[in-house]
């Protein structure tokens, strides 16, 4: 059974149909990758999926349960956490408050101690500046921040959305091993990359969305070695 | 001696200011948006104390609570009613909205209590206290207003600080989406913010008409907008600035009046707040951006 099931889902804004019949899965233990240039709706459907923006029609399935009418902030609750585009970081508040209302679903005082420390260990340079100001930090450590603050909802469903964007060489590393680190740790994980090569090589299932719908789907290795894929997404 | 009466009576008048200006400052903060009705929800306050007070008789603290209460429950009902549909609309609407309710609810008590002046028992029951062999006076009020005013800020910042909610407030003030992200539902958080608001109005209009004991549907008019120039002139959106700004604000304000003109207090006080603008328009606490982008 998958664990997340989308069907048919479609997303407006006003007039526009940015998101047409879009129909995918992610298993547990996956890592799914939605890759497409830009515009194609990426962005909107994980915003779509945790309530940012409103879904039109469609049926969303989280864990054998439809929840196309509940998707909202309580979703978090249930396991979902969202990297979103952007980093979204909260600026004006500490690098430790932030973390710390990235566990705002959770009660027990020692699990998100332990989640700290486990966001400390992936991220040493987040200790060192739990008492900066978030909006004070580098880009890359903003970036670092914002997976850092989505892990300490314990997740069990992660989605990425662009995490490696505006990234130097080194950090875009950083960052892919920590996704997969993340990954055996036991999250599943819907990822939306401009990197698609990066992305295909550590998916084991993609999907290819063009103007909100998607055009081919597959085994990432074999969409790595498709001729139109290369040509049109990974500039070869 | 004048002076220093004039001072504390000042300080007791900004305390009042600076209660009312939490109310504004927190839901610009939050909300995004100028609730101009806020004031009326003071005279609201004060109209129930009265009631409860003064017609049926109740304890005056229990009265005030019962108050305090009900308002609650009126700015939750206000926001969930007439500025809940508008989220997302342009700011201009939204306004045109708050000053639509505040009319509203300046006419609802003009319906109830009618237009004749009450004249509102003070609450506080206690002893002036007198300094320097009498020669300094000050207001049992006045104390109570100042005392209670640095209660209400201690234990505000103290919420906003260390509670869940109160980060949560703070998260949705900065992003709304982002917040939704973290599993904050942020309509809660808006209507908790308009409960708190509207909580503190109530005092606010108590400790208002114990002072200047006339209470009539424009009673919070006025010192409604008086406040919203504090939490401008203390910056907008910053707690302890409406403190600070409020005290400035109800200083200034008496002290016009006691040695310039009694006339021109009002106009000296807005000339504060147009200076204000020209020179720091983020207001003195007024955050400065330190976003990167
Ligand atoms: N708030 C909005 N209002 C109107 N149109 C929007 C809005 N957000 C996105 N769109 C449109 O919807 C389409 C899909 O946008 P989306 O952000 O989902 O693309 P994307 O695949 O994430 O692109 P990118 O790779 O550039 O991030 C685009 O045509 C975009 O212009
Ligand atoms: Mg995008």
């Amino acid at each position: 059974m998958a664990l997340l099931d989308v069907k048919k889902m479609n997303v407006y804004y006003g007039m526009i149909h940015a998101v047409k019949d879009i129909s995918f899965t992610v298993d547990e233990g996956d890592i799914v990758t939605l890759i497409g240039a830009n515009g194609a709706g990426k962005t909107t459907i994980l915003q779509t999926l945790t309530g940012i923006v409103p879904l039109k029609t469609g049926k969303v399935k989280y864990d054998g349960k439809d929840i196309s009418h509940h998707l909202n902030h309580k979703l978090v609750y249930s396991g979902i956490a969202h990297v979103p585009e952007g980093r979204r970081i909260f600026a004006k508040l500490s690098v430790l408050q932030n973390l710390k209302l990235g566990a705002f679903t959770r009660n027990s005082k020692d699990e998100i101690d332990e989640s700290l420390e486990n966001v400390y260990k992936k991220f040493p340079i987040l200790k060192e500046r739990s008492k900066q100001l978030a909006g004070t930090l580098s880009g890359g450590e903003q970036q670092m921040l914002a997976v850092g603050r989505a892990l300490m909802s314990k997740p069990k469903l992660l989605f990425l959305d662009e995490p490696s964007m505006g990234l130097s060489p080194i950090y875009v590393n950083t960052i892919f091993d920590i996704i997969q680190e993340v990954h055996k740790e036991g999250v599943s994980i819907l990822l939306v990359e401009q990197n698609a090569k990066k992305a295909l090589s550590i998916a084991s299932k993609a999907y290819v969305l063009e103007t909100g719908k998607i055009v081919k789907e597959g085994n990432p290795k074999e969409l790595l070695n498709d001729p139109v894929i290369k040509s049109s997404y990974l500039g070869e | 001696m004048d002076f220093l009466t004039y001072f504390v009576n000042g300080l007791s008048l900004g305390s009042i200011y600076a209660i009312i200006a939490l109310g504004y400052t927190m839901v610009y903060g939050i909300a995004k948006m100028l609730n101009f009705a806020h004031g009326d929800v003071l005279m609201i306050g004060s109209y129930i104390t009265f009631v409860f007070m003064s017609q049926m008789g109740i304890n005056p603290i229990i009265s005030v609570l019962l108050a305090a209460i009900c308002c609650t429950f009126i700015g939750v009902i206000i926001e969930r009613i007439a500025y809940k549909p508008l989220r997302g609309a342009n700011s201009l609407a939204v306004l045109i909205t708050a000053i639509g309710v505040s009319y509203f609810l300046q006419n609802i008590s003009l319906l109830i209590f009618g237009a004749n002046t009450k004249s509102f028992k003070s609450i506080v029951t206690i002893p002036p206290l007198k300094l320097f062999d009498g020669q300094l006076m000050i207001s049992s009020e006045s104390i109570v207003t100042i005392a209670l005013c640095i209660i209400i800020m201690l234990a505000l910042t103290t919420f906003i600080n260390k509670t869940k909610m109160g980060q949560a407030m703070l998260a949705v003030s900065e992003d709304r989406s982002a917040s939704t992200l973290m599993g904050i539902n942020v309509n809660g958080t808006i209507a908790m913010t308009f409960a708190i608001g509207s909580f503190l109005a109530a005092f606010a209009g108590v400790l208002l008409c114990s002072a200047y004991p006339t209470l009539t549907p424009t009673t919070g008019a006025m010192p409604g907008i008086k406040a919203f120039v504090a939490a401008v002139i203390g910056g907008i959106g910053s707690i302890p600035g409406a403190f600070i700004g409020g005290l400035i604000l109800g200083v200034l304000e008496n002290l016009s009046k006691a040695y310039i003109s009694a006339q021109l207090s009002d106009a000296i006080v807005f000339s504060v707040l147009i200076i204000m603008l020209l020179v720091k328009p983020s207001g003195i606490l007024g955050k400065s951006n330190i976003e990167k982008v």
